[in-house]
């Protein structure tokens, strides 16, 4: 391994190619992953340590402990914006950019997971029925969106959502960074254009998010800003936070990727455990 | 898109070069323009707004995204506030092209991304912090950033690269504020990926008055 500091420009672009040949060869087991069926009823009964329907235009927030997971479920509209952030010191929290910066992509699916601005995994995305349609780019709706869209700012929207939700806990406007919706496809065409990739809106659709620290969550049940529906009603989701099973040592989410494994290498130490 | 403007420099009422690695910030009075000029070309200038008399009000890279319907900073782009609010203008691009998506760099993100050797090495967001603290700002305040001139191509399938950039010598941007703002820039450090060109250089700052 080349010093960092005496390395030649030529050397750490050696070094850039080859972190970037080995993210784009397709993990084998993210692959495999993504072929193999959900299994909703993962969940059994005893191990529920909550759920809670979260109405249309709606937020939720719940302290989530390391290894427990949270099932989000589409209620058939789609759109769920969602933060998190670490509960032992809420100054350490979701950073978008890290988590698609580092991981390669931006349509992360099961076996990828969410990081924090502190190089340490908040979530692991456990399952997924979606294949990996959520928007980790473009973020909720605002006041102004709705605006935009329906020319009312009077409706509820994910920005006001994410500052009543975090105001319970003593924080406040400089605690919402960029957030994730999840259900809601967008793609980036060669243009720049960002467009709506839609289709989401299967009731019964979820996403399992495991917490991989012990973390507040925020969701925010808005309708994408993107979303061209001109009509806002948001259907119930539901929230199903249960007793998942420990890790085990070759967690997929936690070994699928060098940057997964490094990441967690952040993060275990923080409980003086490893899975 | 770009859009170019001659701007005679001796007519800038401040004119500053920022050293390679090194932060910087200024307040812009509503109306005055920054301009920012690549002068080796390649050098990601990572960038965040603040309203100068309430700090709470913030760039926001999704609002901006969203507004203009499009995932790049270009000439043109009005750069959104937290708030809903316009904060600044694109009013010249050399380049056509700036990311908004991929953040700042730091050291604990460079140890997931480049391994753990690398969380020794300056960051950008080590001279995020350092400068927000002089406005009396903590890690809180530093959100999701523009980098100008950092080319990061996010593809129909979702595959997000940092590639060479594609600004030449003495490109530059021009900000035109449209509210008072504080800007607070760190000149990147980063040579683990390409883009400063795996070599960081200086970068100059003008201001002008409004016209």
């Amino acid at each position: 391994m080349t010093a960092p500091d005496k390395a030649t420009p030529e050397e750490f672009r050696r070094r850039y190619e080859e972190l970037r040949a080995g993210a784009h060869e397709k993990s084998p087991r993210l692959a495999q992953a993504a072929k193999e069926p959900s299994n909703p009823a993962r969940i059994k009964p005893k191990k529920v340590v909550h759920r809670e329907i979260i109405p249309g235009g709606w937020y939720w927030s719940m302290v989530i402990p390391r290894w427990q997971t949270l099932r989000i479920v589409n209620g058939g509209t789609g759109s769920v914006s969602a933060l998190f952030w670490n509960i032992e010191d809420t100054s350490e929290r979701y950073n978008a950019g890290d988590t698609v910066k580092v991981q390669w992509h931006a349509n992360l699916s099961k076996g990828r997971v969410l990081f924090s601005d502190m190089g340490r995994v908040l979530m692991s995305i456990t399952d997924d029925t979606t294949g990996g349609r959520h928007d980790f780019i473009a973020g909720g709706s605002t006041p102004s969106s709705n605006i935009r869209k329906y020319g009312d700012d009077t409706l509820r929207n994910s920005r006001d959502n994410f500052r009543l939700a975090v105001g319970k806990y003593g924080m406040g406007v400089r605690d919402v960074p960029p957030c994730v919706t999840f259900f809601a496809g967008i793609t980036v065409g060669e243009d720049g254009r960002v467009a709506w990739a839609g289709g989401h809106d299967k009731a019964g659709d979820y996403v399992d998010l495991r917490a991989e620290m012990n973390v507040l969550a925020v969701l925010s049940n808005c309708p994408h800003p993107l979303d061209p529906s001109p009509v806002y009603a948001p259907k119930p989701i539901e929230a199903i936070v249960w007793n998942s099973p420990e890790p085990e040592e070759d967690d997929l989410c936690r070994t699928a990727t060098e940057e997964a494994v490094r990441g967690f290498e952040n993060t275990d130490p923080l409980f003086g455990s490893k899975a | 898109m770009t859009k170019f403007i001659d701007r005679d420099y001796a007519t800038a009422v401040y004119d500053f070069t920022i050293p390679a690695r090194k932060p910087w910030s200024g307040t812009l009075k509503q109306g005055q323009v920054l301009r920012i000029v690549d002068l080796e070309s390649q050098q990601a200038v990572d960038t965040i707004l603040y309203n100068a008399h309430n700090t709470t009000e913030r760039y926001s890279a999704q609002d901006t995204l969203t507004a203009q319907g499009a995932a790049y900073i270009e000439a043109g782009t009005a750069l959104m506030s937290n708030e809903g609010n316009v904060m600044a203008t694109l009013v010249a691009d050399t380049c056509g092209r700036h990311d908004t998506s991929a953040g700042a760099c730091s050291c604990e993100s460079n140890t997931v991304r480049f391994g753990h050797h690398t969380k020794y090495m300056h960051a950008c967001r080590e001279n995020f912090l350092l400068e927000v603290s002089k406005y009396g700002m903590s890690k809180r305040d530093i959100v999701g950033n523009i980098n100008f001139f950092m080319n990061v191509p996010i593809s129909p399938d979702g595959e997000v690269n940092i590639d060479d950039g594609i600004s030449e010598p003495l490109g530059y941007v021009d900000l035109q504020a449209a509210m008072d703002v504080l800007v607070v820039i760190s000149n990147c450090p980063q040579v683990n990926n390409p883009c400063n060109g795996f070599n960081p250089t200086p970068i100059r700052v003008l201001i002008w008055d409004a016209a």
